[in-house]
């Protein structure tokens, strides 16, 4: 095979080898090879979304660091950051879903903590085929166990998430993983190669053979053969990663770090270019240096291993014996494998050759980048609005919808998750709308949250992403913080199918249009695209996680808590919708595909003003301890929102209310709407504070000790049976 | 009164033991790393929970033979209190400084969640606070809490009054109902036949200030602090 073939088997196209060659001047090696086809694949390069994520806002004064380095990073006040991320973990997922959700958490959290912060919690964004699907069983229970076998394993709770199942996950199934964690923000450490002559070091597992162009793997779709890639799927070792943090938090410690990253995807060589790009350096590394797990790997399988549990340091020079010292109380693995040059170049040695040298910039800032075409999708002219399905007990619909895959308690999947470890989950997961995790020793609290609605997104990419960061910032001001910054997951199919292309730009225009108008930056991401199998793509799906701060001390000492979850408390407390309910937004609707299998034409309305009024206003009635309870309206509509605020609470619920629809009144979208309930003397209050804020109010209904959720005309059913549809809706999975 | 707080390889529960410890009983705690061999000075030891070596062979299985628990032995052997949580409980069993084993939960799934317990002896340093009978809710979260004792075994824990946790409903029925993970006779936590010794699969660290919505389990280390104090 000569080398322009080569370079097609590592997935080149003609016009990015002809770019090789004209840059170096020469053929690549076949080390040299690998080395740039990992770094030039949509995974690393970004070569595809570049120009588009250029379009989101980054800054704001709430921001202590923004996209580019392994994490973003909020102020949440005292000297405090809230560090996060989230990346996808979807291809591995699917081919072997226990170690490929296990591997995701286990990449995410190092994200984290090697930017010097303390993880505290993670998320999951989940999303599979449709329940009946013959693989989504083995699916779902793989990915679940998975992330609990990791999670707990390390002691990062798992505080929340959300799951979704529809068939065009079939094929492919989304597995997006969260961390936050928290870090004093004047000593953040960031991954950055400096100072020529400093000595570069490995830490943590030995390196074997697994996960060999995982990067390359994730940038292609799948099809008939992708299930022999198994052995390219890494296997996690949650212990090691354990002690991985906390050796690397101890050294941390020692002031002696000049920069620091994880090996993710591609490994040693993405670590290494990374820093070195950052910094403005090159780096030399010699493979024989390299602690090993398996005899006689190749320069080109090292530096391609994907093997896990695995950090770069660049020390400051003299004082190597550091790293020693900490890493061997540890019983980790350690090694210093170079130094930082001035030669601009990824200069690489084993047995006393040269393996390879390349620019770092031929890996960075010369990776191609496309301006891919775009063209709006054929299916959208055939979508047809949407009708209001017939029926005739509106009791039966609630229940349905309650059992409905998409909205039924996840009880069962978070009782897996060690969600408690770490003594900061104030509000656990499924009880708020957003986690509350307060940090031990400090008076600070955060909330953070993950959603989108990937069936608004197919209707309408840019419309359907804004919706998603609205519900999600939504979520974290229902309990009372703050929104500070958003990281996303933009999960797509093939970019070079101008289609796909167009709901990927659309998308991304919208998302920055919400955040720029709800204060949210985005302060990292990660971008996921080929998520099609058998030339059918997944629906357009950029997952959007917020962090926010509770400006208070919260505690439950008082009635004054200062901060809120979705169950109901007290019989005779009154029920208000904030916000406007639109009966004809049925788009995109839990109900409408539940009941018809339909989608509709458009997903619902939003104004973004009006959303920044409402969160603003949420934060304002929950500090000002005026509402019991706080619990958006999403998936379901008010029917759901409501009967899932008196499940939680254990109570009845009254519904008074003139609606010309009430069927549509209850299952219709609307967004930037919020179900609270406050003590009786406290109604006026509320309302006029809605008023101030130009937001419709209005009073629905009364909390009561009945046992029932009752409409009078409409609907009468006991809050136990919509509690046990809510639990059962999953059951068919065991 | 200053406790210690043990640190194996793969402890995850360290850093809360050491935070009620020192933030919410305002007493002094240190960590003890797993190759030390000294407890002079500590008036309590706490096992913390978690994944000792990642216990990948048996829960507990190769913290036994860490340096540490020579340590640990001869302190609980000249009376002083040891508090053994979830992994520290295993890993009292796996010693021997209890007796019994911890089986798979019947549902071979980690669980995580809340349950109701009932005290059934006061006469642990660490439940002087809670009288024989009392009611508490408290955490579990492991994959390894089925509690197995042979038929001797389980009589001698009886009739020596070892038996300090069980199980039960929210009316503090002890059944199989509410019994999360097939423990022998809903079993939660046994002493020692001396009683300085307790181990315990429910979480008390987690549930010892209110805002977290429970602190039921601040009883435990209260009771210590009483108990040294007196």
């Amino acid at each position: 095979m000569n080398m322009r073939e080569q370079a097609h088997e590592h997935g080149l196209t003609d016009e990015e080898y002809d770019h090789v060659l004209e840059v170096l001047g020469r053929e690549p090696s076949f080390t040299e090879m690998g080395v740039i086809s990992v770094m030039w694949s949509e995974h690393c390069s970004y070569k595809s979304s570049r120009i588009h994520l250029k379009k989101l806002p980054t800054e704001g004064p709430q921001v202590v660091q923004g996209p580019g380095e392994n994490a973003g990073a909020v102020d949440i006040g005292d000297g405090l950051a809230a560090v996060f991320k989230m990346e996808s973990h979807n291809h591995p997922s699917y081919i072997e879903p226990y170690q490929g959700a296990a591997t995701g958490v286990g990449g995410i959290l190092r994200d984290v903590f090697t930017m010097g912060a303390r993880p505290i919690g993670n998320l999951n964004s989940l999303r599979f085929g449709q329940l009946d699907h013959e693989k989504t069983p083995h699916l779902f229970h793989g990915v679940v166990g998975g992330i609990a076998g990791y999670g707990n394993c390390v002691g990062v709770p798992t505080v929340g998430g959300e799951i979704y199942f529809d068939p065009s996950y079939n094929g492919n199934i989304l597995v997006n993983v969260f961390t936050v964690g928290v870090a004093q923000k004047d000593k953040i450490f960031r991954g950055v190669a400096q100072g020529v002559g400093n000595p570069v070091f490995y830490v943590g597992a030995g390196t074997g053979r697994d996960g060999i162009h995982g990067a390359t793997m994730a940038s292609e779709n799948f099809d008939e053969g992708s299930e022999e890639r198994r052995p390219t799927v890494q296997v996690g070792d949650p212990f090691r990663e354990k002690l991985l943090i906390e050796a690397c938090l101890e050294l941390m410690k020692s002031g002696a770090i000049v920069g620091i990253q994880d090996m993710g995807a591609a490994g040693l060589t993405s670590s290494s270019v990374e820093m070195a790009d950052r910094g403005g350096a090159g780096i030399r590394i010699n493979i024989d240096d390299v602690p090993m797990r398996e005899e006689g790997m190749t320069a080109y399988e090292v530096l391609l291993s994907e093997s896990q549990e695995r950090m770069l340091i660049v020390m400051a020079e003299g004082r190597e014996h550091e790293v020693g010292k900490v890493f061997e109380k540890w019983e980790l693995e350690w090694g210093q494998i170079g130094v930082v040059t001035d030669t601009g170049n990824f200069e690489i040695h084993q047995g006393g050759e040269l393996k390879c040298e390349l620019p770092v910039s031929l890996l960075t800032s010369e990776a191609p980048v496309y301006d891919r075409p775009t063209q709006r999708p054929d299916y959208l002219d055939a979508l047809k609005p949407a009708v209001l399905p017939e029926s005739n007990d509106l009791g039966a619909d609630i229940l349905e919808l309650l059992a409905s895959p998409n909205i039924c308690s996840r009880a069962d999947v978070f009782e897996q998750f060690d969600h408690m470890v770490g003594v900061g989950t104030v509000v656990n997961p499924g009880e708020g709308d957003a986690a509350v995790l307060r940090i031990p020793g400090t008076e600070r609290a955060i909330a953070t949250s993950v959603d989108c609605n990937s069936r608004y997104c197919y209707l309408n990419p840019r419309l359907g992403a804004k919706l998603a960061v609205a519900e999600t910032t939504r979520n974290v001001a229902c309990t009372g913080a703050v929104p500070l910054g958003i990281t996303d997951c933009l999960n797509f199919g093939d970019p070079e199918n101008p289609q796909i292309m167009w709901q990927f730009v659309e998308a991304i225009e919208g998302m920055g249009e919400a955040c720029a108008a709800l204060d949210a930056p985005v302060v990292g991401g990660n971008v996921s695209l080929y998520n099609s199998s058998f030339d059918k793509a997944i629906y357009p799906t950029p997952t959007v996680a917020a962090v926010g701060a509770f400006r208070h001390t919260i505690s439950r000492d008082s009635t004054d808590i200062g901060f809120c979850d979705a169950a109901f408390k007290d019989t005779g407390d009154a029920v208000i919708v904030l916000g406007t309910t639109d009966a004809t937004e049925l788009g995109g609707s839990e109900y409408l595909w539940v009941k018809s299998g339909e989608l509709g034409d458009a997903p619902p309305s939003l104004d973004l003003a009006e959303e920044k009024r409402l969160q603003a206003l949420i934060v304002e009635l929950i500090a000002d301890g005026k509402v019991k309870s706080a619990h958006d309206c999403a998936e379901g509509g008010l029917a759901v929102s409501l009967a899932e605020s008196a499940i939680k609470g254990a109570t009845g619920l009254t519904l008074d209310v003139t609606a010309d629809s009430p069927q549509a009144w209850l299952f219709s979208e609307s967004a930037s709407r919020i179900v609270v309930s406050c003590a009786p003397d406290a109604v006026e209050s509320v309302l006029a504070c809605a008023k101030a804020a130009d937001i419709e109010s209005n009073v629905v209904g009364t909390v009561t000790d009945s046992g029932r959720l009752t409409w009078a005309g409409q609907f009468d059913i006991t809050v136990a049976e919509a509690q046990q549809a809510h639990r059962g809706g999953l059951n068919s999975l065991n | 009164m200053k406790f210690a707080v043990v640190v194996f390889p793969g402890s995850n529960c360290d850093r809360d033991c050491h935070h009620v410890v020192s933030h919410v009983l305002g007493q002094e705690a240190d960590y003890v790393w797993h190759q030390d061999t000294d407890l002079n000075g500590f008036d309590a030891v706490v096992l913390p929970g978690g994944f000792s070596y990642g216990d990948y062979l048996r829960a507990g299985a190769v913290a036994k033979i860490s340096p540490v628990m020579e340590a640990v032995a001869k302190f609980a052997n000249a009376g002083g209190p040891v508090i053994g949580i979830c992994n520290g409980f295993q890993i009292l069993l796996e010693t021997g400084l209890l007796p019994g084993a911890m089986q798979r939960n019947n549902s071979l799934r980690f669980m995580c969640k809340t349950v109701d317990l009932v005290c059934r002896t006061e006469r642990t340093p660490f439940t002087g606070e809670l009288s024989a009978g009392s009611r508490l809710r408290l955490p579990i979260a492991n994959a390894e809490g089925n509690y197995t004792i042979d038929d001797d075994g389980f009589a001698a824990l009886k009739d020596n009054d070892q038996i300090v946790f069980q199980y039960c409903d929210a009316q503090g029925e002890v059944s199989d109902a509410s019994n999360p993970n097939g423990s022998r006779a809903n079993i939660a936590g046994i002493c020692n036949v001396r009683g300085n010794v307790l181990g315990m699969m429910p979480h008390p660290e987690r549930a010892a200030e209110s805002v977290l919505g429970n602190d039921d389990g601040l009883a435990l280390f209260t009771s210590a602090l009483e108990h040294l104090n007196r």
